[in-house]
């Protein structure tokens, strides 16, 4: 079976500055790698990159043995639910305007598979499967904690029926009790659905808990790349 | 405890439309200590920050007292016995005017000196914070400076006039590690250097641990336990500190990490008695109809009515029993 995800000297360069320097790495389903890093050190850019919401100037990036680069816009399509990403800041992820409930389910109607009937139901059952009451669907954003809203921006991501999640400093505006909560979640959904996590998160402590791989990155380059916790040490 | 106090608050209360968010807090801050005021968002913290800066949100009508050295008048003492250190650096400084420009306008608003007086104050508040080639620099405009440098600007204006006290809010939550940690190195050695107090309003413990002699630890509006940073972070007296404690990720087992279970109560939809009881793993009968008052413990004060029962690895309180599935 191909790789989750197989990412080969990826470049990215904005105009004269080079923010990902040939960096290689790969992620199995079911596996969490981290990648930590000073602000601006490329991590970012590199999660932008394999998502190819801002494609790479150099490099291979294959997901699930399609090689992504030289697709087009068009041929991605398809394979765009598969791997969703979850943003750091949960409000401004989520449309201030749109009701929970509507956010969850713009994925299923963009994607032509909702479902009149049963469409609410997976939605209830999507908001449940966060540990948010179904109730909360009538809410907007900002009637939300940063907790909640994150639980709901990982609900819509969740709805495309993802393989792979790109997590960019999903718990970094969160509480300490409140993202202790929200790691148990993602660690949960991983373990029950076998998603593979591109974690980005400048928390070494954080990653140390929750990552399987740590990547250092520095100046757009991988300085350094640790395993974290074998297998069989921490039984999950 | 209480002779030593720099600035006293009593009776502390913040309310919207009557509805208190700040609920009777009292504390004092010591000359030159730094008191890190830490708990969940909507515990309280920001606005106990901008009450002691005089700076109440609109609609906000505030309760109690809050003395600076005898005087009560905080706003007019905003800039000059205490000053504020922005979380934003960016929107903390004027786009349109010269770094050292602003520098300058902050002294000659508290002190009676020359233009060239203030500009060469700003100059040396800009090399104390060791921005390099400071006369230079102080003729730049703030998007002339790297982030670290407006950083370094925003803390050279908070101390310039020489405060006794320095209040910052979440100064460090956007920041990487490293930068957080230059963050507060710098703004460590200015408060050292004019002999400040910090109030230090934060949710990172790491911090906290780091950088702190007391902590104030607050839930629901009011003070749940407060004392020696130290002790308050090894051996909490209040099972919500445990359950701050118990969060974080050197105390996971296998993957999961312990949760306070619940959410904090809305202001307005406090539960009777203890407003922390609903989720508490040691809350008695009288947790549930009377509110614990704070009260002196060693050198600390805590309130709550179970204290003595917290054990001394109080975080395992909040530690998950195994179970088969999570599902």
């Amino acid at each position: 079976m191909p790789r989750l995800l197989e990412v080969r000297d990826l470049v990215v360069r904005y105009g004269p500055v080079t923010a990902v320097d040939r960096v290689s790495f790969s992620l199995e389903a079911g596996e969490t790698l981290a990648l930590n890093g000073p602000s601006g050190c490329g991590k970012s850019s590199t999660a932008l990159a394999v998502l190819q919401l801002r494609r790479p100037d150099g490099g291979e990036v294959g997901f699930e043995g399609r090689e992504l680069t030289t697709l087009t816009e068009r041929e991605l399509r398809p394979l765009r639910p598969r791997m969703q990403p979850v943003f750091q800041d949960p409000y401004g992820s989520l449309s201030p305007r749109h009701r929970i409930r509507d956010a969850v389910a713009e994925p299923l109607k963009v994607q032509g598979r909702w479902n009149a009937e049963t469409g609410p139901a997976r939605v209830a059952e999507l908001l449940d499967r966060v540990g948010l009451d179904p109730s909360y669907g009538d809410r907007h954003p900002h009637e939300l904690s940063g907790g909640q809203c994150q639980r709901a921006g990982i609900a819509r991501a969740l709805a495309s029926e993802p393989r792979l999640l790109v997590l960019d400093e999903p718990v970094s505006a969160l509480d300490p009790s409140v993202r202790a909560g929200v790691l148990n979640l993602l660690a949960d959904l991983q373990d029950e659905l076998g998603l593979g996590y591109l974690f980005i998160c400048h928390d070494r402590a954080v990653v140390r808990h929750f990552a399987d791989r740590v990547i250092e990155m520095r100046d757009g380059r991988i300085s350094s790349s640790q395993l974290r916790r074998s297998p069989g040490a921490a039984p999950r | 405890m209480r002779s030593e106090a720099l600035l006293s608050v009593r009776d502390l209360r913040i309310a919207f439309d009557g509805v208190e968010a700040v609920r009777g807090l009292s504390f004092d801050v010591r000359p030159r200590e730094v008191l890190a005021v830490v708990g969940e968002s909507g515990a309280g913290k920001s606005l106990t920050a901008r009450a002691l800066l005089g700076m109440l949100p609109p609609g906000a009508t505030a309760g109690g007292t809050v003395r600076l050295l005898g005087e009560t008048d905080l706003a007019a003492q905003r800039g000059r016995r205490i000053a504020l250190v922005p979380q934003d650096a960016l929107s903390a400084l004027s786009p349109v005017h010269r770094v050292g420009d602003q520098l300058a306008a902050a002294v000659r608003s508290v002190a009676r000196v020359s233009r060239r007086e203030a500009r060469a104050r700003a100059v040396a508040a800009l090399d104390r914070v060791g921005i390099p080639d400071a006369t230079r620099k102080a003729r730049a405009y703030p998007h002339e400076f790297s982030g670290g440098m407006r950083q370094r600007a925003v803390i050279a204006m908070a101390t310039i006039n020489e405060p006794d006290v320095l209040v910052a809010d979440e100064p460090t939550t956007a920041l990487d590690e490293e930068r957080r940690d230059q963050v507060l190195r710098v703004l460590g050695e200015q408060r050292e250097a004019v002999g400040a107090a910090l109030v230090l309003v934060t949710h990172d413990l790491d911090v906290v641990r780091r950088h702190a002699d007391r902590a104030l630890v607050m839930y629901a509006g009011r003070l749940t336990e407060l004392g020696p940073a130290d002790e308050v972070l090894t051996r909490p007296l209040a099972p919500y500190t445990a359950g701050l404690l118990a969060s974080l990720p050197e105390h996971a087992r296998g993957r999961r990490l312990p949760t306070l279970p619940g959410t904090p109560p809305a202001p307005g939809a406090l539960p009777a008695g203890c407003a922390f009881a609903p989720r508490c793993p040691l809350a008695a009968e009288a947790c549930h109809h009377e509110e614990p008052e704070p009260v002196p413990v060693d050198e600390r004060l805590v309130a709550c009515h179970r204290w003595a029962q917290v054990p001394d690895l109080a975080v395992e309180l909040f530690m998950e029993k195994p179970h088969a599935s999570s599902s």
